[in-house]
């Protein structure tokens, strides 16, 4: 019972990172019908941010949480600017033609990005240092909880309350409602289509960022490539909540980490990368929305 | 008998290439000849699926990893101890009967794959259809890790390297041959249709169930093929040469080529396949050149290098392209 809850433990921690992400695919697609492709190599990119900044400000050598917010700071302000950089570039100019030309271009940014990456941080994995000293914290029953899973589960509750505030209550958040409904009845209502857009990009990247870096703080090797998978089965995870859904997101992200963890823990880990689509297939075969998506009636 | 007389012409042709090629060219230049020659199997047969039906499927190396080790195992335990009874045929004739078995039951086997993923397709639609196939291709991949008597993660080694420009390149012209027919048969228009709209492609009567599964069914039997025709030409197989981003360079090649122009998807397996090579000499900034390629590619022909038309090579496909009309 004990090694059970620890896994849940275990799989919720995975399971926020996942929903972390899996949040940006669902809002970039839920507005523009894409499946960027290249948000797994944002998250990537935000961890080598996080890296750099805690360089820059010294966080490793004497750890303190101030220090460590500034790093996760840092690294979600400037994922957001390549968020926004990546969308006008990249995916603006493809908007209008056919939706699998802009899944290509998508493919072709995180290839992009992945290379990049080898380039400028180089092949070989880079030490993320430890800005928060770790400790464990027994819980009863014994399963204990180290603080850096509590940060990462705190940090990623927080992101997504603010989200879900920033959707529902702002006025930003009304528009990107709108135009995830309909970009011509949106643009008529004086809404900015463009602009939402690019502020959607930026949310999503920023809270990829925060995933890096919270990933980092908890499995400190990070390469360039270390975004391809998560980014994958945080796909997955959209999906299988419903795409488009933001509490979709988040659940199919914790049911995700969940599942990983016990089929690592129970099962072997080596069928852990396969069971995130095997999921997905039979959630996908008894709802093929997902499970909160709304099944859409096809107009004829 | 003209049509007779062009099949003749083609057969010779080939085996007069497979003669003379492997002796005039480098090795290096032979084995990239080699692989576009497999990428265009492979991605004229995700042209079926993808350009021809607008089924958007993103598994394809899935197909071509089921077929590969297939055919592999099949050529290991059968089909080598099979060559060898065949004393009286020269032996490239026995190890090409032998190959045409393997890849055969390698098809066969890869299209039973496409079955069982076709099936979904009558309840799911577009990104969710996309998403399974994608699932498909991983969970394949990470059950060839896992089974090892079939190598596991250390991979398949010593197939026995059958595979010679005549089969390559004769599985290409039989996988065109069949495409090129399929557009021009009435079953083809089914899967135009079904592309173009499928609501009123059903209302017309057409059983779209049917057609998408047949689409599913016979671009993973080519896939398998490809997939055979690289186990017995690299001899070596590994789970890792099967994944994600090996699908994502068949779609390259089908976005790129135009959908459901099979001459853009041969002129795309080909550019797609030499661009990584002459990027060599830059070598780190290869594959960054590579993937800003693609992206200025899709920005300024997003309807790929030939759109639906197709090129006309001295009345290869006399009767226009396929898609002609479409929308």
């Amino acid at each position: 019972m004990s090694e059970f809850l620890q896994q849940l433990v275990n799989g919720i921690t995975w399971g926020s990172v996942y929903a972390l992400i899996a949040l940006g695919y669902t809002m970039v697609y839920g507005i523009l019908r894409l499946i960027n492709f290249a948000h797994g190599d944002v998250y990537m990119l935000g961890a080598f941010i996080g890296l750099y900044a805690s360089r820059w400000f010294h966080a490793g050598e004497n750890p303190n949480p101030f220090k460590a917010l500034l790093v996760l700071l840092t690294s979600m302000v400037l994922c957001a600017l390549i968020g926004m950089v990546i969308e006008r570039l990249a995916y603006k100019p493809v908007r209008k033609s056919p939706r699998l030309s802009a899944l290509i271009t998508a493919i072709g940014v995180s290839l992009l990005l992945e290379n990049g990456g080898v380039l400028l941080f180089g092949a070989s994995p880079r030490f993320f240092p430890q800005i928060v000293a770790q400790q464990n914290i027994p819980l009863g029953l014994g399963v204990t909880i180290s603080n850096q899973q509590l940060i990462v589960i705190a940090v990623s509750f927080v992101l997504m309350l603010a989200l879900r505030g920033l959707v529902l209550h702002t006025k930003v958040g009304k528009a990107m409602q709108a135009v995830s409904h309909n970009h011509m009845a949106a643009a008529l209502m004086g809404i900015s289509v463009d602009r939402i857009i690019t502020f959607t990009f930026m949310i999503g990247s920023a809270l990829a960022a925060a995933a890096g870096v919270l990933v980092a703080l908890q499995t400190p090797k990070i390469e360039p490539y270390m975004g391809i998978l998560p980014g994958l089965k945080a796909f997955v995870a959209a999906v299988l909540g419903g795409i488009g859904n933001i509490p979709g997101a988040v659940v199919g992200g914790l049911i995700m980490g969940i599942a990983e963890v016990m089929v690592t823990g129970y099962l072997s880990p080596t069928y852990r990368d396969a069971i995130a689509f095997v999921l997905l297939i039979v959630i996908l075969l008894v709802k093929p929305a997902g499970i909160f998506g709304k099944a859409v009636a096809e107009k004829v | 008998m003209k049509r007779f007389l062009s099949l003749i012409a083609v057969l010779v042709a080939l085996v007069a290439l497979n003669v003379l090629l492997p002796r005039v060219t480098n090795p290096y230049h032979f084995q990239i000849l080699m692989l576009i020659g497999i990428n265009i199997v492979l991605a004229v047969s995700l042209n079926l699926v993808n350009g021809f039906t607008g089924q958007f499927s993103i598994g394809h190396a899935g197909f071509m990893a089921v077929g590969a080790y297939t055919s592999a195992m099949f050529t290991i335990k059968l089909g080598k101890p099979f060559a060898a009874t065949l004393t009286l045929l020269p032996e490239p004739v026995a190890q090409g009967v032998a190959l045409l078995m393997a890849l055969v039951a390698g098809g066969l086997v890869a299209a039973g794959a496409g079955w069982l993923v076709g099936l979904p397709s009558l309840r799911l639609r577009g990104d969710y259809l996309a998403i399974v196939t994608l699932g498909f291709g991983e969970i394949i991949r990470v059950l060839l890790l896992n089974i090892e008597a079939i190598g596991g993660a250390r991979g398949l080694s010593n197939i026995p390297t059958y595979a010679n420009f005549f089969w390559v390149y004769g599985s290409v012209v039989v996988v065109v041959v069949v495409a090129v027919r399929l557009a021009h048969s009435t079953h083809g228009r089914a899967l135009f249709a079904i592309r173009d709209d499928e609501v009123a492609a059903e209302a017309l009567g057409v059983d779209t169930t049917k057609y998408k599964v047949l689409a599913f069914v016979l671009g993973a039997f080519f896939a398998g093929v490809a997939g055979g025709l690289f186990a017995h030409f690299l001899s070596y197989l590994n789970p890792s040469s099967f994944t994600f981003l090996k699908s994502i360079e068949v779609i390259a090649m089908v976005v790129l080529g135009g959908m459901g122009s099979i001459t853009g998807s041969i002129l795309a397996a080909v550019v797609l396949t030499l661009l990584p090579e002459v990027l060599r000499p830059v070598k780190d900034f290869r594959m960054v050149i590579y993937a800003l390629m693609l992206i200025v590619l899709m920005i300024t022909r997003p309807q790929g290098l030939l759109g639906t038309r197709e090129w006309s090579l001295g009345g290869l496909f006399r009767r226009g392209g396929p898609a002609k009309g479409a929308a």
